[in-house]
């Protein structure tokens, strides 16, 4: 990394110095006050709620440890932790070997990059809504396009969002075909790694596939670390894909007021955020949901400390530059 | 510039190279495999919303069906929705919450990323690992006292506690900035003090020109997440129907105002356009931003 060299004033200069301090501060000021209002605040909060019964209107009440207790009796938060633990597994393995296949097919094209890399791209870019009620139209078992297709063949179609046992798979299809973002960081990585590596190889009479596997994957495994880390926190916070996802199924389709759809069916797309949310804001349990937060705090804390430390590690390989 | 973590996503100016002459036979199979697979690829992604185009032209009766084809082209059903839903409306509170946003993040996020990027202070390192930190963040880890503080200030229900925020601190918008301006070579940050420019004349007339293509690619990635955003409408307008956005008010479309398939993605289709136009500009503010700065670091 370059350039962080800053300017620093002359030394013994009081008044520079101090000008200089001024303007620090007063760019910094805006950002300081919003980190405190909007995350140092609300996350001591957070944990303090965790300890009490809040329902909004009547004063918190100290509860203790109660909360963090009912979680070992609540059937619905094992429910929600399961699925969201299925997520970070099945998501973040399957879209980061995606992710890598894609970009390494757009790689090896000779013509037509362009727009192969846009069309695979664009759909990340959709609201995530949208492109939940896309995969719902296209996939709906009775005279969807998929179902109709598959029916040229003589298949039966799953029912998707209808089957606890297939909701899960058609959200992470969801979230495969959104994964253009993930895809265009790893294309950037294989299209870095320096040419001599791949010929250096080819003299070694290496194939194209021994090739990838030799020189492509290595070098650009830091990037692969930062898709996992990424996916692992994708999956944390699925949350509206797996609400539009049950709202839609569950045909009620309806923002406000009902809960009956949240985890349709079957409780099978009930992430730990949509239960949070649900505790929280429909039944107005804060002190639960807050502990709920808590917990997932705590998780996606120790996730950012394993992408932070990597990126200290990254940066430090980058200055020693190992030939690159 | 090494950090892979969340670089723009737009950051590959693929050259497409010159098309090799094949050496042999196997060679052209080879080729002809592998663009037949980035053809399929390509179709794979783009099918979902032919489909849904496709549908929203449909009659009504036709979208029940298991037809693929429309037999008539009802382009009418594009206008129709705006019938169906008070459309105009959501659409005015779509932007006025990107709009804002972004206005509020630019105003913010602008000096903060040149004092993480350019200025020498204690603490500098620390500062930055908290925005890594708000970044990673899952919003629900918040939501709860946030909540309860708009709503004892008597403000859910309205757009304000979704743009507030982004007038004092987006996490992101920093983090994205801070490393476009690191790409802007510290000559520049030093002449301009000699000549004796204050460190804000310095940002205002050095810095902000110069990191333009990446300001540029900061707000529309803000103006997209705003956009798409779900889960910060939900939690303080979901009561207010008035106060809907696009996104928040499409999630309802398919079991509430609208029963027919077709209306459904005729309205998906109308809340992707943004991002389509929005894309093509984005792509070009950043193949410039790379010539303008013209350093990888």
């Amino acid at each position: 990394m370059t350039a962080t060299l800053g300017a620093r004033p002359a030394p013994g200069r009081g008044r520079a110095r101090a000008r200089h301090r001024l303007a620090v501060l007063g760019f910094m000021a805006p950002a300081i006050i919003g980190f405190v209002l909007f995350f140092g605040y609300p996350l001591v909060a957070t944990v303090i709620f965790s300890f009490t019964k809040y329902d909004l209107i009547n004063a918190p009440e100290f509860t203790g440890l109660d909360n963090y207790l009912f979680m070992f009796k609540d059937p619905l938060f094992t429910k929600a932790i399961q699925n969201t633990l299925w997520f970070v597994a099945v998501l973040t393995i399957a879209r980061t070997v995606f992710a890598l296949g894609v970009a390494s097919v757009i790689a090896r094209l000779k013509s037509g990059v362009g727009l192969i890399r846009t069309l695979c791209y664009l759909p990340s870019l959709a609201p995530p809504v949208a492109a939940t009620l896309v995969f719902f139209m296209v996939l709906r078992p009775n005279g969807g396009p998929f179902a109709t297709v598959l029916g040229w063949f003589g298949l039966d179609s799953p029912l998707w969002f209808s089957d606890p046992m297939w909701a899960k798979p058609g959200i992470t299809a969801i979230m495969l075909w959104i994964s253009g973002d993930l895809m265009i960081i790893i294309l950037a990585a294989i299209l870095d790694v320096p040419q001599e590596q791949y010929e250096a190889a080819e003299l070694d009479g290496a194939g194209p596939i021994r090739r990838w596997w030799h020189v492509t994957l290595p070098t650009i495994s830091p990037v692969l670390l930062f898709g996992i880390v990424n996916s692992v926190i994708l999956a944390l916070q699925l949350f509206t894909q797996a609400v539009v996802a049950g709202s839609a199924g569950s045909g009620s389709a309806d923002s406000t007021g009902s809960t009956k759809y949240l985890g349709f069916p079957d409780n099978s797309t009930l992430t730990f955020p949509v239960y949070l949310y649900t505790q929280g804001f429909r039944y107005f349990d804060m002190g639960y949901a807050a502990a709920m937060a808590t917990v997932l705090f705590i998780i996606s804390f120790g996730v950012t400390i394993v992408l932070v430390q990597r990126m200290r590690k990254g940066s430090a390989a980058e200055e020693g530059g190992p030939g690159a | 510039m090494t950090a892979t973590l969340a670089k723009p996503p737009l950051d590959v100016p693929a050259e497409p190279e010159l098309p090799k002459k094949p050496r042999d036979v196997r060679g052209i199979l080879n080729w002809v495999a592998t663009h037949a697979i980035g053809l399929a690829l390509g179709l794979m992604f783009a099918t979902p919303v032919l489909f849904v185009f496709l549908t929203a032209v449909m009659s009504d009766d036709q979208a029940f069906t298991s037809n693929l084809w429309p037999t008539e082209w009802h382009w009418e059903n594009f206008v129709e929705v705006f019938d169906k839903a008070p459309l105009f409306q959501y659409l005015f509170n779509s932007l006025t919450y990107s709009l804002l946003a972004t206005a509020g993040m630019l105003l913010s996020s602008i000096p903060a990323a040149y004092a993480l990027a350019k200025l020498r202070w204690r603490g500098r390192n620390v500062a930055f690992l908290l925005v890594i930190g708000a970044m990673m963040l899952p919003p629900q880890v918040v939501a709860v006292p946030l909540y309860d503080t708009w709503s004892s200030l008597g403000l859910t229900g309205t757009l304000l506690p979704l743009i507030a925020p982004y007038f004092l601190f987006d996490a992101f918008s920093i983090f994205l900035l801070r490393q476009f301006m690191l790409t802007i070579p510290q000559s520049y940050v030093d002449a301009a003090r000699v000549d004796g420019c204050s460190e804000f004349q310095t940002l205002v007339r050095i810095i902000v020109p110069m990191a333009k293509p990446g300001i540029a690619a900061t707000a529309l990635f803000c103006f997209l997440f705003t956009w798409n955003d779900y889960f910060g409408p939900l939690l303080y307008t979901g009561e207010v129907k008035e106060q809907w956005t696009l996104s928040l008010a499409l999630a309802t479309f398919k079991g509430m105002h609208i029963v027919q398939w077709n209306s459904a993605m005729a309205v998906t289709f109308l809340t992707m356009i943004p991002a389509i136009i929005l894309f093509i500009f984005a792509q070009k503010s950043f193949v410039k931003g790379i010539t303008f700065t013209g350093v990888k670091g």
